[in-house]
């Protein structure tokens, strides 16, 4: 036949081979829905259960949203492509949470959007970066990278001292995420404006105990608002469930020692 | 046998060669050339910036984060993907006999197309972006995307309905896989709701955004780095070799199972993350697996050349494909073990990836195409190449290239991936201080920017090679061996 050209140099027919043929390769749509239908039981199987509350990633009541300012940090973080040297995952591994702190858990995400993982660490992990400078710190270091941080090779961005947010902007993310099941106490743009208003002016005065000046409004206030929040609900949550599983580990240890018979203690291998 | 050794013997007497649109071949050969360039020069400056950071310029359009994004868009979407189309629309038409089903449709997906690389190249630059890797551009562009891929495929489809041959060779399946599920994967990952014209949330939140982002990614891989190119690979290397594929069989079974099989994988990139636990598990059990249908691509295109293994010392066409179906194989062996959770615990984050890709990227991608446009100029322009020894010296500049590159990604990746990790004997970092681990990373580095720009200067010998030919000074090619 003229048109075998799939054949192999010596290779003799086989059943699969001759079924391939007559069904598959003579027949486009069947070939064509044949591929879909292969292409798609993987992501069906593996993202369809995400959206289950208990095979899909966790989500709690004591995480919440990015406030405006903080999420029009995130929004720069986006735009200047930070993801891109930098991770937001701390590996459940010894050395990493030695040196980035507690391992990043799934509920500390659900606000994310987009997630901001990161694949790359030219710079290091930023998840429990919230809390660990004080906000000059990060001002002087958008700056000039190398004036805090001697021998980094990240950019310097003095564009954020000088360029602008706008709560009109912010409204419309404010907006698009409320859509989407963020809750916002309101989406009106004279509440967004204070919002970003008064949090901005809370950093702007910490600035200026080292004399920095500068105004709420700025792009670096935004940035600064959203890396001190970042992991620290996470941090937060975990604390408090630490706490109350040591205060309850004390309490079923107070019953036990009241209990003669009782030999060992339970908390030990928490 | 060959696979279309027919087209040169037209059933109906008339000539067919004529029939064929060889000017959108044209017009696609021409946009990949092109863009091939830019995107291996921004590569070029942002491997500069990683070494050097005042290179970075101070601007806010210039910065690794702006670029690093216009890198990976140039050299996927505008260098692979153009490569992708001049191919497919050259041995399409040729494997079914037919003209393609419209040549309107085919202009709009050039333009189409074009344009929309234009509107990556100017926004990303100015920090417009999604934030999902090789997803980035924002929702306008997305749209257009999605309306250019469907003229796409109604052109394909459409040719395949009118082929005048009635079996579809392998390579053609490879392509349908292409068209299916790049569409499909656009689709569900781009999902978001606007808020301006310039910026959108997606649909999906943290770790779920996550896994359909990396679902996204790992088959961009699959379906726009793999699929197409084993199609070219299918068509253009028995061409080159002048041998039949070696095996039907295993075509079909490395097909199936490839396509299948790769879906899964995604989440490898997120081992160790707070995505679910059955989910990784998933995603490494199926990475491990896929090694064997890509073995199966890889030894099919391998063992054609069997018997004909003479002709690879004289010609450097050969060389190029050879080359790079080896680093397919390499690099497909380098991936399953690194979705191995352990081992991802140390390669993951660090420039060991980046070996990873560029082995791919350079050695697979990169080398298939540089073997399909040399061996194709000839065959639509009618002129030999105007610089035959040059071809030679692109091959070696590229390859040895591409071994800087990659030996110096593992070489820094393997070291920073231990380093950050050591513990000291009382249980503290050993190397507390994470610039301490930068500072050491800088001569590897510089290596692989040497190995980046021999990659790129061989791509402009290329291009000047082909620019002479076209512009006349190229010898005209007999009539006999341009019938192909
Ligand atoms: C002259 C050649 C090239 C040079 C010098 C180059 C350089 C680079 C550099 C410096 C990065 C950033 C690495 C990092 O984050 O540390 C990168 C990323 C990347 N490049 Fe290239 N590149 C070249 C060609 C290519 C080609 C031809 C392709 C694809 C066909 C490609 C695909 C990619 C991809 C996908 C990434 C992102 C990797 C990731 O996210 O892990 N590159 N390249
Ligand atoms: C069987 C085949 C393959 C498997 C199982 C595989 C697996 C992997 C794994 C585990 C990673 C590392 C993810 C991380 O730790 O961040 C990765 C990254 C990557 N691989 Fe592969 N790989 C395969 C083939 C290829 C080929 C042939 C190419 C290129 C043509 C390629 C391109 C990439 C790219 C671009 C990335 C970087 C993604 C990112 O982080 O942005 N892979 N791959």
């Amino acid at each position: 036949m003229a048109d075998e050209q799939n054949n192999g140099a010596h290779e003799s027919e086989t059943a699969y081979g001759r079924f391939h043929r007559r069904v598959l390769e003579g027949r486009a749509a069947v070939f064509a829905i044949a591929t879909t239908v292969a292409i798609s039981i993987g992501g069906i199987v593996e993202i369809v259960p995400m959206f289950s509350a208990s095979l899909g990633p966790e989500t709690i009541a004591e995480v919440t949203p990015y406030t405006p300012l903080e999420q029009a940090g995130r929004d720069i973080y986006v735009r200047e492509g930070c993801y891109l040297c930098h991770s937001q995952m701390v590996r459940p591994m010894r050395a990493e949470i030695l040196r980035y702190g507690e391992w990043s858990r799934a509920w500390e995400y659900q606000y994310d959007r987009p997630f901001q993982l990161g694949s790359r660490r030219l710079g290091p992990d930023l998840h429990r970066v919230g809390g660990k400078y004080p906000d000059a710190w990060h001002y002087e270091h958008m700056r000039d990278p190398r004036a805090t941080s001697p021998g980094s090779v990240m950019p310097a961005y003095s564009w954020l001292l000088d360029w602008t947010t706008d709560p009109a902007d912010v409204t419309a993310s404010v907006r698009a995420l409320s859509k989407l099941g963020h809750p916002y106490e309101s989406t009106d743009e004279e509440w967004v404006r204070g919002q970003m208003q008064s949090q901005g002016e809370t950093i702007v005065a910490n600035l200026a105990q080292t004399g920095i000046e500068t105004s709420w409004d700025r792009e670096i206030i935004a940035v600064i608002a959203y890396l001190q929040r970042l992991g620290t609900d996470g941090r937060r949550v975990l604390e408090a469930r630490e706490t109350a599983q040591a205060e309850e580990a004390d309490a079923a240890d107070d019953t036990r020692t009241a209990d003669a018979s009782e030999v060992s203690g339970a908390g030990g291998s928490r | 046998m060959d696979p279309d050794r027919t087209a040169t013997q037209p059933a109906t007497g008339a000539a067919v060669t004529p029939v064929y649109d060889d000017a959108v071949v044209k017009m696609f050969f021409t946009a990949t050339v092109v863009w091939a360039l830019v995107g291996m020069l921004v590569g070029v400056i942002i491997a500069l910036q990683l070494a050097w950071w005042p290179a970075n310029l101070g601007l806010p359009w210039t910065t690794f984060g702006r670029l690093r994004p216009l890198h990976t868009n140039a050299v996927i979407f505008a260098f692979a993907g153009n490569v992708c189309f001049t191919g497919i629309y050259h041995s399409t038409q040729r494997l079914l006999k037919t003209r393609m089903f419209n040549d309107t449709l085919s202009r709009i997906h050039f333009w189409g197309w074009q344009g929309i690389i234009v509107a990556a190249a100017v926004t990303l630059p100015l920090g417009l972006t999604q934030a999902k890797e090789y997803a980035e551009l924002i929702w306008p562009i997305d749209v257009a995307i999605t309306v250019i891929w469907v003229v796409f495929a109604i052109n394909f489809f459409g040719t395949l309905a009118r082929r005048r041959v009635k079996h579809m060779y392998v390579a053609i399946w490879f392509y349908m896989s292409f068209v299916l599920t790049i569409a499909v994967l656009h689709i569900f990952n781009s999902l978001a709701i606007p808020a301006t014209l310039v910026r959108s949330y997606p649909v999906y939140a943290g770790m779920t955004d996550a896994l359909v982002q990396w679902w996204y990614g790992h088959n961009a891989v699959g379906f726009f780095l793999t699929t197409p190119f084993l199609g070219l690979m299918y068509y253009y290397l028995p061409r080159a070799a002048e041998r039949p594929v070696y095996s039907y069989r295993l075509s079909i079974i490395h097909f199936w199972a490839l396509v299948f099989l790769y879906i899964w994988a995604g989440p490898h990139h997120l081992l160790y993350s707070a995505l679910p636990e059955w989910a990784q598990t998933l995603g490494m059990v199926f990475s491990i697996m896929l090694l064997a249908p890509s073995w199966g691509g890889m030894l099919n295109g391998l063992l054609t050349l069997k018997g004909a293994w003479n002709k690879l010392r004289s010609d450097p066409i050969l060389k190029f494909m050879v080359v790079a179906v080896s680093f397919y194989g390499m690099s497909t062996f380098e991936g399953p073990m690194m979705s191995i959770r352990a081992v991802s615990g140390l390669a993951h984050y660090t420039n060991w990836v980046i070996g990873h890709v560029h082995s791919g990227a350079l050695g697979w991608v990169g080398m298939i195409s540089f073997g399909m446009l040399y061996w194709m100029v000839p065959r639509i322009f009618g002129r030999e190449v105007r610089h035959p020894t040059w071809v030679s010296h692109h091959f070696w500049l590229a390859t040895i290239g591409i071994v800087l590159y990659t030996v110096a990604m593992w070489a820094a990746g393997l070291m920073e991936g231990l380093q950050w990790r050591a513990i000291n004997d009382a249980g503290q970092l050993a190397n507390p201080i994470f610039l301490d681990i930068t500072a050491r990373l800088e001569p590897f580095l510089w290596l692989r920017l040497i190995g980046g720009t021999m990659y790129l200067v061989g791509a402009i010998m290329m291009a000047i090679n082909f620019w002479q030919t076209i512009r006349g000074s190229g010898r005209p090619v007999e009539a006999a061996a341009r019938a192909a």
